[in-house]
């Protein structure tokens, strides 16, 4: 499918998101990603999964990317693109990292770093739908310049609590010294095991394993626990 | 690309030849007997082909090879794939 750019906004220093508009989108539910594939003037074709920050059934979607240094195609998305431009995606893809505001019961969030975008999603699809379901995000980010979605995450939608864990460093006077997310973290903020919410952990491949043994071993049934991993550090 | 992902990612690729999508079907490792759904198992991400590990084992379930505009995938790993439902 052919999405055309409508508008681009900065989010940190090294990530934007896109606002594109793609006839003949058929909606999508909230974690789903779509697959956007780059073609070169020589011929060379690079395809890389990016998480939509939006869903319902508009045409109109938001992906949010992070630069990667050594990236083929986000520094392209980050950097380079204009509204007006033209992407090829494929998509929505993945039925399995969602979550729908029919599903009942309480939703547990953990995102690291640029993991926030499919986690964005479902808090926006609770937010515009009859959704009573309690929402917890536990988001962990380098420092307070690296959030996403500062503004929406800074003034939460009623139902929803937000717990910012900083790795490098932190806003003046923050409680909670630098670090990366612990077993402690997870049981001082996020619904307890006993609670048996739904549980979605997304970001960095390491940060995603260290998040999901830890719920386990703090009792949380494998099962109730999705993950998504980014890859990288 | 450094490390790996998981099987969401291959959301994409498998749907050229699947129409339902398999990522959500359960997948049994033929070496070890495991069963987890398609999302779970470990990635890794080649220039065209992408190698798909049992998460409890790391046996080699699948292999996605893209060749041009051709998608084949190797299922020797699997002893099934099975809709949830």
């Amino acid at each position: 499918m052919t999405a055309t750019v409508a508008s681009v906004h900065p989010e940190t220093a090294s990530a934007r998101s896109l606002t594109i508009d793609v006839p003949g989108w058929r909606g999508n539910i909230a974690g789903q990603h779509v697959d956007v594939r780059l073609t070169a003037e020589d011929g060379y074709q690079a395809v890389r999964s990016y998480s939509l920050a939006s869903s319902g059934p508009g045409a109109t979607l938001q992906l949010a990317v992070d630069r990667l240094p050594d990236g083929e195609v986000s520094p392209y998305l980050v950097d380079d693109v204009l509204p007006g431009d033209q992407l090829e995606i494929r998509g929505p893809l993945g039925g399995w990292f969602v979550w729908e505001p029919s599903l009942a019961g309480s939703v547990q969030l953990i995102a690291g770093g640029s993991g926030i975008v499919p986690l964005m999603a479902m808090i926006r699809s609770r937010a515009a739908s009859a959704s009573t379901s309690p929402f917890r995000l536990l988001y962990s980010v380098r420092n307070p310049d690296d959030v996403f979605f500062r503004a929406e995450l800074e003034t939460p939608t009623p139902g929803l609590e937000v717990t910012w864990a900083y790795t490098r460093a932190t806003p003046t006077g923050w409680p909670r010294p630098t670090g990366r997310v612990t077993g402690d973290d997870l049981s001082a903020h996020c619904f307890p095991a006993s609670e048996n919410p739904a549980v979605f952990v997304c970001g960095p491949t390491g940060f995603v394993e260290a998040v999901a043994n830890a719920l386990v071993l703090l009792g949380h049934d494998p099962a109730r626990v999705k993950t998504e991993r980014f890859g990288g550090a | 690309m450094a490390g790996h992902v998981d099987g969401n990612a291959l959301a994409g690729p498998l749907s050229e030849l699947f129409a339902f999508d398999p990522t959500t079907a359960s997948a049994r490792c033929a070496s070890c007997g495991d069963t987890a759904v398609l999302a779970r198992a470990m990635v890794y991400e080649k220039p065209h082909s992408f190698i798909v590990r049992c998460s409890a084992c790391d046996a080699v379930l699948m292999v996605v090879l893209q060749k041009g505009d051709a998608t084949e995938i190797d299922l020797g790993g699997l002893a099934w794939l099975r809709t949830l439902g």
